[in-house]
């Protein structure tokens, strides 16, 4: 297990050593800094073993946070905890920075000795730490809610505490997506794919028990055979989709917050759910199928000679008219021996940047279904270099008020026995956003 | 709240003003000196002289000021252990507080103070802390349990601690469960052979139930855990298998690849036409490419786990070739990553694909990645036939963009290319040889002077070009000097009338003024051979080279196993076995994949599906040493093994320089004469580029391979010929008796036979044929039986057999249908002829072959048999097996075992490998274990039973 764990500021001083184990001395304190944080070469492995010591190392702006051990531990449960540490401080005393770990490290201490015994994390969820571990200081607590903290800490729900109120119950859901293309220059798609989270933010009474819906293609498949109707589907919360009306979406991977009971998902695809107060990433998922694109640039680029480049980037919105793109930047690189370029769009602007050695076309807005264009002539200082240019892909960047993998919410149920309050009187908020990737299309 | 202050204080007299704030009567004051004093601590200073005033405020109710001195406490107790005790009542009195956050944090820091006096009066509040109501407490005490064995095991064993932990697992709370489950684990890594985690189907279903409700943390352990278990059938296997995959979509990385080693392990057993097979295969891929979308650190994990996965099971993700390609922003170790697992799915359909991404990485910044991605082309040039045009020609664009370190990689390649497919590419030796100048690197100049002595014939200026090497040839490395030492023997048995002063220069240069014994060596066998016998020289140096595999750089199957059986942890990070890297006891034992049950004896094994602290005779991963032996060698190949020669690849560089900091661990898993350097292959799909350790090897083995290729294909003696046997008995064949056996003589294959006559009347015309057998096997000549055999006569012949005969499969496959005729009648009998008689003499396979091939084989097709009762030692049954063609090619000793890699190649081209693992440490065990692989498994039966036949005789 975890032997120690260190913190160092970026010129290698120590902020926080916590050592668990015997085997874990003080020279690994400096080891770690003469050979990784000193080392003139960048890191060339996040694992480094110095003297039979094994480092795992994460940086955050300019701290490092190194776990250090001897044994043959659980690699990736070592780099989970050194990220679920980041989140634990950000969440309680904001970024991670040498001067905040600096204020804060008395509570820092507490922390890891919470979260971590002997090596082995323990709880390591904010909102139960956060019912025992403070900022200022330690309130007095009494016999009940001592108890509850306990079985709260070690309970099947660590997540959340009892005896949350709250006057109005509401609760936000947002479909988070970003999009990725590679695209031939004849308008090929070589490869695409959406990398999405649902992320929800609760302020619901008590002890919810949630169940989210969506189009999952094999859930949505299942009720069709089964003729069984959907009432949720009727729920308010259809999302407004963008292109075609796609029924159900084939979901090629997901992952769940730990809240989520994954053996009631394996069997029956439901996702059902006690959340945590406040924000959580509920889900995660990959699509790779009927995705749509919510642009397509089409490149046209003309050698004029030796001396001279035509470029024509015409580009299309595909999503319904009503809806706005914001956002949106296309680069289109240039060559190295550039020494002017003119251009000309219909709509933006656009600006040769020669430190990018790229024109950035800029648009803030842009309805569905429009098309705009750029042409530019590069004028190209003549070079003796063989080698020819190698074209680096037109890549783009924007936000879209849809889900590009066409998944909706369908419906997002709440129930709660022991409060008087049902699902109706919940307020629930859904939105979808797709940003780019990468989204390139080659030239 | 600004506590960086604490952080400057650095006058003088600092310790002084620090007591004094220490003892003052304000709370506040305490508290900050203890902050301070904290802060001293953790910077390093030196603040163990104040220890009995920061005890002194041990006494307080203030939680935090108590936790701050907890702290300081379990820092200097060890250095202060009388004044340690100072605190006993402290903790004593706060075990026994109401709150259960404090009886917790009293045992936890207890815990925590490495003092034997201070332990002894933990035992007592420990017991009750097991016990106690609260599970905070609980599940504190469990981990307790675990710091105390680390200080004091007898202690612990003798407090009865450990049934108390055992009965933790059936804790109604599941975080209890976890901790105790964690803590177990641990202690049972250091009793190796305690039967501590005794896992069996009720405390695994516990397990099972557990891991749906504890924390994401928790999940681990109780996956880890599992992952030790042997169920006893593969119906308990997949029902494992079912109630672990949901674990899969967690969004815990370590979580889903603990569960992937669950599934990885547990999916030996089952049956592969089982569908639910299938379905896990198919379960598995999603998973695994999510982890890319990991943090990066992460990412680097979840790779070096892939990298594993796709060697042991390469289906699962051979459609997922595109999420391996390389972003412009993903760190440098990622990069050279994914781009070690591109090449392991380069496969011809996706090789286009493939090779344009590889042409994109080798024009980008990172000199490592460049290099890779260079080596990468070749690699996939030997990998995928059809593409090796195409390597070769963007190999050729490559040199000319005139990068230094490009064209050197991209020379050292293009040799391996030449190796791969000769008399193909060698157009392009003109352009390389273009490049001669600008090579610094050793191995790229190597590569150079092996391409101009093996084509000698083809560069008009070979010997310029070699010359000029020659004038700073002390300078060159060792790697060098060796290749130019053979590059120009061999332009001299090419060019003799021309060369003949530069041999005799490079051979004085070699034997008089080097102090390296192996080129020195080296070179006298050369002036030996050249003086002595020309026509053999030119035999043995120019022979005709073994062609390269195409994977050279694959972990060692047993060690794979290992590794597989370690996945998410360090182990499968480095791709080192734990003992490697592990001090002490822990990570000692060596971990199985179970066996699929129902092959052979493997379930009666006792080493198969080993336990945590379970016992049994653990196989250390045993490696065969990638490089090409000291033969090769001298037949000028000693570049080492291909697509993997030159310096170790970035992805070692970045770990080996702290591993080689490590020390001996590997060298003595290794025995010395291998050195090493063939673990790190290994273990990082890399060679070091010279063989270090054929400066110390002994020179003798050198010499005895170059004999036993000088000494041709002779038929030692000894081959095991079974006993006669009486085939046709007189009763049935009116009068005629026939018993034989069959042999194998310089590489003949001969019936013998015993014809007696019992009747009472001459016979004559004899003759034989063959019915249609499972290797061919046919007369190669009548049945010389010349003189008429009179009554009561007998006569010995012996009919030489080919195999060229028609081929019918027959059971059992050894069975061979006689006819023989005489003057009275034709008599039918059946016999069944060993095996052996069917190895070839050449059935000495490559080493890298070997490995590749090995790993080349499914798992399905390898059979576990015992012999029982053999007395034999390793090196007798190796001589035993050599004899009957047999070939012993590597041979492992590992924690009294040795084990023999062999491969035996029968007439009909199937190669047959097996491994023989000889107990050596103990006399009382007898047995020897062998694994039999082949592509054709039906003959593993009939091997095994020769190879018994072999060694019992």
């Amino acid at each position: 297990m975890i032997g120690g764990l260190f913190i160092y500021n970026h010129k290698g001083e120590v902020l926080i050593s916590r050592v668990y184990r015997d085997d874990i001395g003080r020279n690994a304190v400096d080891a770690f800094r003469v050979n990784v944080i000193h080392a003139r070469q960048q890191v060339r492995s996040p694992v480094t073993n110095i003297a039979r010591t094994s480092f795992f190392h994460v940086k955050r702006s300019n701290i490092w946070l190194a776990a250090v051990t001897k044994q043959n531990v659980n690699a990736a449960m070592v780099f989970e905890f050194l990220y679920k540490m980041c989140d634990v401080m950000t969440a309680y005393f904001g970024k991670i920075s040498e001067e905040n770990i600096k204020n804060n490290f008395v509570l820092i201490y507490e922390l890891l000795d919470e979260i971590l015994d002997f090596g082995y994390p323990q709880n390591s969820e904010t909102g139960a730490l956060k019912t025992f571990i403070t900022q200022t200081g330690i309130k007095s607590q009494s016999k009940e809610e001592q108890s509850q903290i306990t079985s709260q800490v070690t309970g099947q729900i660590g997540w959340r505490r009892e005896g949350i109120k709250y006057r109005r119950n509401e609760l936000f859901l947002d479909v988070l997506e970003s999009v990725n293309l590679l695209m031939s220059p004849q308008g090929q798609v070589l490869s695409a794919h959406v990398s999405g989270r649902v992320v929800m933010k609760s302020y619901l009474s008590g002890m919810p028990e949630c169940k989210f819906g969506m189009n999952d293609k094999i859930v949505i498949d299942k009720q069709g055979k089964g003729g069984a109707t959907d009432e949720a589907g009727k729920s308010d919360l259809g999302g407004s989709g963008g292109g075609g009306g796609k029924q159900s979406i084939a979901i090629d991977d997901c992952t769940f917050h730990q809240c989520v009971r994954l053996s009631k998902f394996d069997a029956e695809r439901s996702i059902s759910f006690i959340p945590p107060d406040g924000e959580c990433e509920l889900m995660r998922y990959r699509t790779t199928k009927d995705i749509i694109l919510p642009f397509r640039v089409i490149p046209l680029v003309r050698e004029v000679g030796r001396t001279k480049l035509e470029v024509k980037v015409v580009i299309k919105s595909n999503f319904k008219p009503s809806l706005l793109a914001q956002k949106i930047e296309v680069r289109i690189p240039t060559p190295l021996n550039t020494s002017g370029v003119q251009v000309i769009c219909m709509k933006g602007k656009a600006k040769y940047k020669a430190s990018e050695n790229a024109i950035v076309w800029k648009i803030k807005r842009m309805a569905g279904m429009k098309e705009s264009q750029i042409s530019a002539e590069i004028e190209l200082l003549p070079t003796n270099d063989k080698k020819k240019w190698a074209r680096p892909p037109i890549s783009m960047n924007f936000e879209v008020p849809f889900a590009p993998s066409g998944l909706k919410v369908r419906y997002l149920k709440v129930f709660e026995p022991k409060l008087n309050y049902s699902d109706h009187d919940v307020i629930k908020w859904v939105r979808y956003i797709g940003r780019s990737g990468i989204y390139e299309t080659r030239c | 709240m600004t506590d960086s202050k604490y952080f400057t204080t650095t006058k003088k007299g600092e310790i002084f003003e620090l007591k004094a704030e220490l003892n003052s009567d304000k709370k506040e004051k305490k508290k900050e000196a203890v902050k301070k004093v904290i802060a001293s601590m953790t910077v390093g200073k030196d603040v163990s002289a104040l220890f009995p005033d920061v005890v002194n405020c041990m006494q307080t109710d203030n939680l935090e000021l108590k936790k701050l001195v907890y702290l300081y406490l379990m820092n200097y107790a060890k250095s202060q252990p009388d004044m340690a005790i100072m605190a006993v009542n402290t903790f004593v009195k706060d075990c026994e507080d109401p709150n259960p956050l404090i009886r917790a944090l009293a045992v936890r820091t207890m815990g925590c103070i490495r003092v034997d006096k201070i332990t002894e009066y933990l035992c007592e509040p420990l017991r009750k802390c097991l016990k106690d109501e609260d599970p905070y407490v609980r599940k504190t005490a469990a981990v307790c349990v675990a710091k105390l064995h680390d200080i004091n095991a007898q202690l612990v064993e003798d407090q009865g601690f450990l049934d108390t932990l055992k009965d933790l697992i059936s804790d109604s709370n599941p975080m209890v469960v976890a901790n105790a489950v964690a803590a177990l684990s641990e202690i049972a890594e250091s009793h190796p052979n305690s039967n501590l985690l005794d896992l069996n189907p009720q405390s695994i279903n516990k397990l099972l139930t557990a891991l749906n409700e504890c924390t994401e943390w928790g999940q681990i352990f109780i996956l880890d855990c599992l992952a030790n278990y042997a169920p006893r059938d593969d119906r308990e296997s997949q029902s494992i298998c079912e109630r672990v995959t949901p674990r899969l979509s967690h969004a815990n990385s370590a979580v889903v690849l603990s569960a992937v080693k669950v599934l990885m392990k547990f999916m030996e057993m089952l049956p592969k036409d089982l569908d639910y097979y299938g379905t896990l295969l198919k379960k598995l891929a999603p998973p695994l490419v999510t982890l890319l979308s990991a943090e990066p650190e992460l990412q680097y994990v979840a790779l070096r786990n892939i990298n594993l996965i796709v060697q042991k099971r390469p289906e699962i993700l051979k459609h997922e070739m595109k999420v391996f390609f390389v972003k412009y922003n993903d760190p440098i170790y990622v990069k050279l990553e994914k781009l070690d697992i591109m090449i392991r799915l380069a496969s011809q359909a996706n090789i286009a694909q493939v090779l344009a991404e590889l042409k994109e990485y080798a024009t980008e910044v990172d000199v490592d990645f460049v290099r890779k991605a260079v080596r990468a082309i070749g690699r996939c040039a030997i990998k995928v036939e059809q593409s090796a045009e195409r390597c070769v020609s963007t190999l050729l664009d490559l040199i000319q963009t005139k990068v230094n370190y490009v064209v050197q990689e991209a020379i050292v390649v293009i040799k391996d290319i030449f190796r791969k497919y000769p008399n193909k590419y060698e157009s392009v030796i003109a352009t390389l040889c273009e490049n001669l100048d600008s090579l610094d690197e050793p191995e790229a100049r190597a590569a150079m002077i092996w391409i101009v002595g093996e084509y000698a014939e083809r560069i008009d200026n070979a010997d310029e070009l070699l010359e000029s090497f020659l004038e700073g040839f002390h300078d060159e490395s060792t790697q060098v000097q060796l290749q130019l030492l053979t590059a120009i023997v061999k332009l001299f048995l090419k060019k003799p009338t021309e060369t003949q002063e530069l041999v005799q220069q490079v051979l004085s240069l070699a034997t008089q003024d080097s102090d390296n014994p192996d080129l020195r060596d080296r070179g006298y066998i050369y002036w030996r051979l050249l003086s002595t016998d020309p026509v053999a020289a030119k035999e043995v140096v120019l022979a005709e080279k073994p062609l390269i595999s195409e994977e050279t750089d694959l972990i060692e199957p047993t060690l794979l196993e290992e590794l597989i059986c370690h996945i998410g942890t360090l182990a499968s990070v480095y791709h080192k076995p734990p003992s490697a890297f592990v001090e002490g006891s822990r990570g000692v034992m060596h971990k199985r994949l179970p066996a699929r049950t129902g092959s052979g004896e493997s379930t009666e094994s006792p080493d198969v599906g080993t336990i945590a602290g379970g016992s049994g005779t653990e196989t250390a991963p045993s490696i065969i040493p990638s490089q090409g032996d000291l033969l090769g060698d001298l037949l000028n190949l000693d570049l080492a093994p291909p697509t993997t020669t030159g310096p170790p690849p970035p992805t070692s560089g970045m770990q080996m320089g702290g591993m080689d900091l490590l020390g001996g661990g590997l060298d003595s898993l290794l025995g010395g004469d291998i050195g090493g350097s063939a673990a790190m292959g290994a273990g990082f799909g890399a060679v070091p580029a010279v063989m270090p350790a054929s400066l110390n090897a002994p020179m003798g083995g050198g010499l005895g391979d170059l004999f036993d290729l000088g000494g041709g294909v002779g038929m030692p003696l000894g081959a095991y010929i079974p006993p006669k046997t009486v085939w046709l008995p007189a009763m049935k064949a009116k009068g005629l008796e026939i018993s034989g056996t069959f042999a194998r003589r310089a590489g003949v294959i001969q019936m013998e036979l015993t014809l007696t006559n019992k009747a009472m009347s001459v016979m004559t015309d004899f003759a034989i044929q063959f019915n249609r057998n499972s290797f061919g096997l046919a007369p190669a000549g009548p049945l010389q039986v010349l003189s008429p055999l009179s009554p009561n006569q007998t006569i010995e012949v012996s009919l030489p057999l080919s195999t060229v005969g028609p081929v019918m499969k027959m059971e059992p496959l050894n069975n061979l249908q006689v006819a023989v005729k005489n003057n009275i009648d034709v008599f039918y009998f059946s016999c069944q002829y060993p095996i052996s008689m069917l190895f070839v003499e050449d059935g000495k396979m490559e080493r890298q072959v070997f490995l590749a091939t090995w790993k080349d084989i499914p798992n399905e097709n390898e059979s576990q048999f015992q012999i029982k009762d053999c007395h034999l030692n390793s090196d007798a049954a190796s001589n035993k097996l050599q004899a009957s063609n047999i070939f012993t090619i590597a041979k492992r000793t590992v924690e009294g075992q040795d084990m023999l890699y062999m491969s035996i190649k029968l007439s009909n081209g199937i190669w047959v490998l097996a491994e023989l693992r000889v107990q050596t440490g103990n006399p009382n065990y007898t047995d020897l274990e062998i694994s039999v692989k082949c592509r054709a498994p039906e003959v593993s039966q009939c091997v095994f039973q020769c190879c018994e036949a072999v060694l019992k005789n």
